[in-house]
């Protein structure tokens, strides 16, 4: 029997943290650092006599999410509870949205190596998130429980099996994190769980004598809170299932053996049941009767729909078509929407879009990295990166020496054109003194003269290297070629 | 003459012109209750000092000229399922939360307490209003005034009986199925209920969220309306109490005196049926030949989903929403927790098992039945279908009536222990009650007389959607004409 006809055919539920200041249904912050238990009210602790208050910015974020995929955004929602005892749970169900979500359909398009594929989209729902319970480190009888976090805002997007392979999971989950980032919808901070994947995995086999396709079992993977953990994991299952079904290709499949839950090791990577099909939960859902359904304002999801910004899947591409960028380029500067938006402006007031592009890469995000800021923070701005990197293209100062500026005017807030003209960092270009100068470097460095002589090119970077050195930086490196090549190969 | 035979709107008429102190009215309803309670057994807790310490700050601020609310030094009693944040523990007579103190007030609370209220206890009540004669109390069964041997009805029995015995004027109850309608005509005081969403449920523990509402006792129409004028309105902590926009909160007492001419009055045939007790069925029609004698005309109305299917609707959106809504106490966050378990599951089940009484774990047992996986398209789904038809069956009524009229419960007070081996036939209490929640309408009873036996009879009137203040005033056009408010129960006597 072989596997190769088993097509991996994998959907993808994933939970992501909305960027709202309160929680869903009642007026706690949403805070990450705050001591245990801190920022909880009778509302969320599920208190006896209390009633939910929806939060309607979570709502705007949530169509604003679904109209980005998409997707429509039916006349109501309805609010449901699903029903399971858990002590992270304090009223022992999940507020949530069940058979009438927010947003339905939709699809986004995920590039992966150079290509792009689609991931169709089935619903985009609201509901609330539950507490941390954490078990004694000592391994004792008893656990403790944080509920900072229970209440806090959660949209689910739940996509189509349209995910084939371990790659795919992992960029699908890539591509949705950018777009909730640059839509503002959520910050998808993994470490912090404000998103985490449950990729459902099963192969398809083949078709059955009707002609309906047939499946292994579908195994969904709980809370997966980074990508490599949903690349290795679906990577695990995958495999898993095809020996599963190659050691019973009558008995390992979805009609006799349903769903079944499953856990990540991250340490030793891989899955473990959590529950078969016949340990499934009943949820009991049951319309919520303390909340009104949600009737969206036609003219509101319109403006909601009128504010989206170009999204960054599109972007990517119009940087490459409009700015001529390698697709590897585009898609750096376009994972931020405020340092592409930089980058833009950078672009328009240069002459070359590549170079502005390296520009970005090599001192202005990396100078992010290393503070841990965003763009607007740098305090830089696109004018004045433009007009350095201007100062660069003339040849007024060399791209080496043009770093240094850029450093000194993060530091100092000054323009290029001051610093270079303070520190006297324009580079020497007159022929006449670089020729004494190149002559001081041939007579101290025979070998690597006698190299470049013999027509070894790469000698050339060392000697123009000491020629800087001795002018402080400032030589123009392509004079400096230029005698170098007339004094040892004319 | 004593100051707990005045009416709320009396005593709030003697408090404005100072003729009476509220730390008077505060200390003659503290005695009252010292004396009556062991026997009636309608409070589960009262705090006496801050009652006095409460009064006396009313009383300061009267002196000073101060308007101190429409309920200024009035005593009020809260049905033990309202929470309170005054250090007294929310109970809902569950041992489950035999200690829990909430740690906020309830909107109505908090009402209460912007009108001047001072509040003397908390009544006891069926475990989570889980009822229809107070003896499902995880602590005692509350007794009838009216004969001590029998019960005051329920959920709202300890507020009704409170009530009924003079131990304060007013109280608030809640009605999920008759609730305080049932109470209110087996001890022969008032008892309404307002349309859903006219009082905020915020801070009442909830049954069952779709059907509950907070709802005024008094012995008279007028003390009723000045108690819901205190605590109606809308509430932003409730996303299903009525806007002010959709539906403001008009002045009850300004126009309770005006009779509602002409008045037609529906009767629907199902009210007069089988199970109805022909004492109190002649108590009903005397007080419909007197609506008669005032001009109102009668005219039979259909409500054919109403009878027939209410009890059975009711006890499947009641329970389902039961079993939701009681699954919080499970011992882990507050409330009771077993101290004898071997894990977390153990736990859970050693917790509810300890807590909750049988008539709360029949119910939860119901609710979880009928929401299960492959029952709640049978069940739920259809009890919702069937609920929309019994509200379009009053909607066509009100069409060509005002009001529909009739019995509010089958029987009056029935004996203690006499019902409570065959939950059905105590379901059956709630017959004529509980359509008027599963339909969202207001609805009152008023006392229309008593039986042989002397045990007071209840007249129940229905009205649409947010017309409490035409229900006032239909039900003052009788009241009028009649003295029961006068009579007291014979566990009053000797008072003064």
């Amino acid at each position: 029997m072989s596997g190769a006809r088993l097509i991996p055919t994998i959907g993808m539920e994933v939970h992501l943290h909305l960027a709202t200041r309160t929680k869903m249904f009642c007026a706690c912050a949403v805070e990450y650092d705050a001591p245990p238990n801190s920022r909880v009210c009778p509302v969320c602790l599920g208190m006896p006599g209390v009633l939910p208050v929806m939060n309607k910015r979570a709502v705007e974020l949530a169509i604003r999410m679904a109209l980005a995929l998409g997707g429509t955004i039916p006349d109501f929602a309805q609010w449901d509870r699903k029903h399971y005892y858990y002590p992270d749970l304090p009223k022992n169900y999940q507020i949530s949205e069940y058979d009438q979500p927010l947003g339905v359909g939709g699809y986004l398009d995920v590039p992966l190596d150079g290509k792009t594929f689609r991931v169709g989209i089935i619903r985009v729902h609201l509901e609330e998130d539950a507490g941390k319970l954490m078990h004694a480190e000592d391994g004792g009888a008893s656990s403790v429980v944080d509920l900072n976090r229970t209440g806090t805002p959660l949209l689910e997007v739940v996509s189509e099996p349209d995910i084939h392979s371990a790659a795919q999971a992992r960029a699908y989950g890539e591509a949705l994190r950018l777009l909730a980032v640059y839509l503002g919808v959520g910050d998808c901070n993994m470490e912090l769980g404000q998103m985490r994947c449950e990729p459902n995995i099963s192969l398809k086999i083949g078709e059955g004598p009707d002609g309906t396709p047939r499946y292994t079992p579908i195994s969904e993977i709980k809370n997966l809170n980074s990508f490599r953990a949903v690349e290795r994991a679906v990577a695990f299952e995958i495999a898993r299932h095809r020996e599963e079904y190659e050691d019973d290709p009558d008995g390992y499949t979805l009609e006799h053996l349903g769903k079944s839950t499953r856990g990540w090791l991250d340490d030793r990577e891989q899955t473990f049941l959590q529950r078969s099909k016949e340990e499934a939960h009943d949820y009991r859902y049951l319309p919520e009767p303390d909340l009104v359904p949600v009737v969206p304002d036609r003219k509101w999801v319109d403006e909601v729909r009128a504010a989206l910004p170009e999204l960054p899947e599109t972007r990517r591409r119009r940087f490459v078509e409009q700015y001529g960028l390698p697709e590897y380029d585009a898609g750096v500067l376009t994972a931020d929407r405020e340092v592409a938006d930089f980058y833009e402006k950078v672009a328009e007031a240069t002459s070359d879009a590549k170079t502005a592009s390296n520009w970005m890469m090599q001192d202005v995000m990396r100078v992010m990295n290393e503070r841990k800021v965003g763009i607007a923070d740098l305090g830089m701005s696109p004018a004045n990166l433009a007009s350095l990197i201007a100062l660069v293209a003339e040849g007024t100062i060399n791209r080496s020496i043009g770093s240094d500026v850029f450093a000194k005017m993060l530091e100092t807030g000054k323009s290029a054109a001051q610093i270079v003209a303070e520190e006297d960092l324009a580079q020497t270009s007159d022929e006449s003194e670089l020729e004494a100068v190149v002559d001081e470097v041939i007579a101290e460095n025979p070998g690597p003269a006698q190299d470049f002589a013999e027509g070894k090119d790469k000698a050339v970077g060392r000697l123009i290297g000491m020629a800087k050195k001795k002018t402080g930086g400032k030589a123009n490196p392509n004079v400096v070629r230029e005698i170098l090549v007339r004094k040892l190969r004319g | 003459m004593d100051v707990t035979d005045l009416t709320a709107c009396r005593m709030r008429d003697a408090l404005r012109a100072r003729d009476l102190s509220a730390a008077d009215a505060a200390e003659a309803c503290i005695e009252a209750i010292d004396r009556l309670n062991p026997k009636v057994k309608a409070f589960l807790s009262t705090d006496a000092q801050r009652a006095r310490r409460r009064a006396a700050e009313i009383d300061k601020r009267l002196d000073a000229g101060e308007d101190v609310g429409l309920l200024a030094g009035v005593p009020v009693a809260v049905k033990d399922n309202m929470c309170t944040d005054d250090g007294q523990p929310t109970t809902c007579a569950s041992r489950i939360l035999q200690n829990w103190r909430a740690p906020y007030n309830a909107h109505v609370v908090e009402r209460l307490l912007a009108e001047g209220a001072v509040i003397v206890g908390k009544t006891n009540l069926d475990e989570f209003a889980m009822g229809s004669s107070t003896e499902n109390s995880g602590f005692e069964a509350t007794r009838n005034p009216w004969d001590l041997d029998r019960v005051p009805g329920g959920s709202s029995g300890g507020s009704a009986a409170a009530v009924a015995a003079r131990m304060t004027p007013i109280a608030l109850g809640s009605d999920t199925g008759g609730s305080i309608r049932q109470p209110a005509a087996l001890c022969g005081v008032v008892g309404m209920k307002p349309t859903y969403g006219r009082v905020s449920r915020y801070g009442l523990v909830a049954f069952a969220s779709s059907l509950d509402q907070i709802g005024p006792f008094g012995r008279t129409v007028e003390d009723a309306a000045l108690l819901l004028q205190a605590t109606a309105g809308h509430d932003e902590r409730d996303s299903t109490s009525v806007s002010e926009t959709d539906e403001p909160v008009p002045d009850y007492l300004a126009t309770l005196d005006e009779p509602v001419a002409p008045l037609r009055i529906g009767l629907p045939r199902e009210f007069f049926g089988e199970g109805l007790d022909p004492e109190v069925e002649r108590a009903v029609r005397d007080a419909l030949a007197v609506y008669e004698g005032l001009g109102a005309e009668l005219v039979d109305v259909d409500l054919p989903h109403s009878t027939d299917y209410a009890i059975a609707t009711y006890y499947i959106v009641a329970t389902s929403e039961a079993s939701s809504n009681l699954a919080r106490y499970d011992g882990v966050h507050y409330g009771h927790r077993s101290s004898d378990h071997t894990d977390m599951i153990d736990m859970y089940m050693r917790t509810r098992e300890e807590g909750f009484g049988d008539e709360v774990k029949r119910r939860i047992m119901l609710g979880t039945y009928a929401l299960s996986a492959g029952y709640y398209d049978a069940y739920y789904k259809k009890a919702l279908q069937v609920r929309r038809l019994i509200r379009r069956d009053f909607d066509e009524a009100f069409e060509t009536v005002d009001c529909i009229m009739g019995p509010t419960s089958p029987t009056a007070a029935f004996r203690m222990g006499e019902k409570t081996a065959d939950p059905l036939t105590m379901y059956l209490s709630d017959v004529y009650t509980a359509s008027a929640n599963l339909a969202a309408i207001a609805g009152i009873s008023v006392p229309c007389g008593f039986t042989e036996a002397h045990l007071p009879v209840g007249l129940q009137i229905l009205t649409g959607v947010f017309t409490e203040e035409r229900l006032l005033r239909i039900a003052r056009m009788y009241e009028r004409e009649t003295d029961w408010a006068s009579h007291a129960p014979p566990v009053c006597e000797g008072a003064s």
